[in-house]
């Protein structure tokens, strides 16, 4: 594998705006193959517009977004709400996602007792993994999940960041994911982007079960497959999203 | 029996069957009032027609289609809301439809007939042109049957997983404009959505599958048809309200099946 091979997505200078309200500014990242990029940030930040300029469902403004050739992407949208009117049962739900085995998939997932339920019939946390196992079985190089943990408990969170890295150990496909908690990420991210239009910081999340808060809140509990990332921003923003440097006085500021 | 209701009933299956096959997506997609803006907007297609000299299959299949695109055009504002746009196409074509055939009145148009369709008195060439345009809708279906499955169940996740989106969108619409100009004689401009939504939604009762579904609409639609033309040709009743009434009493008969069985 050469190193272009190794990139499997690349964003250069990205900006977007609707109707004058600017989405993302000058947004550069870059995707690896077996590596998990988590992108964290409050709501309105852009996450899931990243997402989809990244998948190709938004078209931007300005900059570059080049995709390795041939990229097979599997796609864990934030929420489907399918139709009661339709009888669809989980198994074919995740069939449709391509050729595969499905339940073998819902199995490795633990949700393959649910094979024969119809899916308009299963739980949040349980919808999310079918959805998953639908990603996973179309054995992509890319999985792109936006808020796969939103809904679900801490707990439920931990465990399904460990399948998640389980499935990319034995796939071995790249991941970038949009958490919906500014501070709780999978514990095998290998980086952290924090956005807010624009990145404002990145780096690696700590070991949680080393972090003092983690253990007050749970203790003496297993590696839950979470891990808490610290935030180093060199400014804030204003209630109109206006970067505003961390001291709180404007950049032509000279005193103290 | 008589030859005129032999003819009756193999259109009126025709497209009553096509009619289920493509009535489960209108019920699972909620376009239940988009099937009433296509056809009600056919009779304008119908006056077309005949003030063309073009035959109204063909003068409905272009206002149809017409009105497809304005639909597609408007959809990208959002200051009219979807389903009021739809209601002002569905009635704007209607009463542009009556006024035009009002001028068409030389050829002895009877304005009934188009409204709720007069199954009875189809030719063997109505048949055969009907089973033509119905064959291409069930190859065209059969092709467009996963991409149009995945894309109902989530329009995003199938555009990454490699649907041509806007192309099944718009295949979808060009079917259930060629279903309407079938079903103009059978059942009329105004009752056609209800061959498209009655037997979808008595099928989903009984169906696990949503193959399943669309067989069981489609053979529903073929029974009420059968039962709707036997009443009509018996009774001297209108076929088009016939048949559409006896698809509602099997969607009834479906419901309290189901509250039964709870």
């Amino acid at each position: 594998m050469t190193d272009s091979d190794k990139i499997l997505a690349v964003l250069k200078h990205v900006s977007l705006s609707f109707e004058k309200r600017q989405i993302l500014q000058d947004v550069s990242l870059s995707i690896e193959a077996g590596k998990v990029l988590t992108i964290i940030g409050p709501n309105g930040a852009g996450k899931s517009t990243l997402l989809k300029v990244l998948l190709g469902l938004q078209t931007v403004d300005s900059g570059e977004v080049s995709l390795r050739a041939n990229l097979r992407i599997g796609y864990v949208p934030q929420s489907i709400n399918i139709d009661n009117t339709m009888p669809l049962t989980v198994k074919r739900f995740v069939a449709l996602g391509g050729k595969g085995d499905a339940v073998k998939v819902l199995d490795e997932l633990k949700v393959g007792h649910l094979v024969d339920s119809s899916i308009q019939s299963i739980s949040g946390g349980e919808f999310q993994r079918v959805l998953l196992a639908r990603a996973v079985m179309r054995k992509p190089d890319l999985l792109v999940l936006d808020e796969p943990a939103q809904g679900v408990d801490v707990m439920g969170q931990g465990e399904l960041y460990e399948h998640i890295s389980q499935l990319r150990q034995r796939y071995g496909f790249g991941v970038i994911m949009v958490s919906h908690d500014l501070h709780l990420v999978m514990a095998k991210t290998d980086q952290v982007i924090c956005l807010n239009q624009h990145i404002c910081c990145h780096g690696v999340p700590d070991d949680v079960s080393r972090h003092p808060e983690y253990q007050r809140l749970f203790g003496d509990m297993p590696d839950a497959g979470l891990a808490v990332y610290t935030h180093h921003h060199d400014h804030t923003h204003d209630i109109h999203g206006n970067v505003v440097p961390e001291n709180g006085h404007g950049e032509d500021c000279q005193h103290g | 029996m008589d030859e005129f209701i032999i003819r009756a009933l193999l259109a009126g299956s025709l497209v009553a069957a096509v009619a289920g096959l493509l009535g489960v997506f209108v019920v699972w997609r909620r376009m239940a009032f988009f099937g009433d803006t296509l056809s009600h907007s056919a009779l304008l297609g119908v006056a077309i027609g005949m003030l063309l000299n073009i035959g109204f299959m063909v003068g409905v299949i272009v206002s149809t289609l017409l009105v497809g695109i304005i639909l597609y055009l408007f959809q990208r504002q959002r200051r009219v809301s979807n389903d009021a746009l739809l209601g002002i196409l569905a009635h704007s074509g209607l009463a542009l439809g009556l006024i035009a055939l009002s001028f068409v009145q030389t050829q002895n148009v009877n304005l009934e007939d188009w409204l709720f369709g007069d199954v009875l008195t189809v030719t063997w060439t109505d048949v055969a042109t009907i089973a033509g345009i119905l064959l291409l809708v069930v190859i065209v279906m059969i092709w467009l049957w996963h991409p149009l499955l995945t894309l109902t169940i989530h329009e995003e996740l199938a555009k990454v997983e490699g649907v041509n989106v806007n192309l099944v969108n718009m295949a979808f619409v060009i079917l259930v404009a060629l279903l309407v100009a079938t079903a103009m004689q059978v059942v009329g401009a105004l009752l056609i959505t209800a061959l498209l939504i009655i037997p979808a939604s008595a099928a989903r009762s009984f169906a696990k599958t949503p193959e399943q579904m669309a067989i069981y609409a489609a053979l529903i639609g073929i029974i009420s048809v059968l039962i709707g033309v036997l009443t009509s040709g018996y009774t001297d009743a209108p076929a088009g309200p016939c048949i559409v009434f006896a698809s509602a009493a099997i969607f009834f008969a479906s419901q309290a099946t189901r509250l039964i069985q709870r």
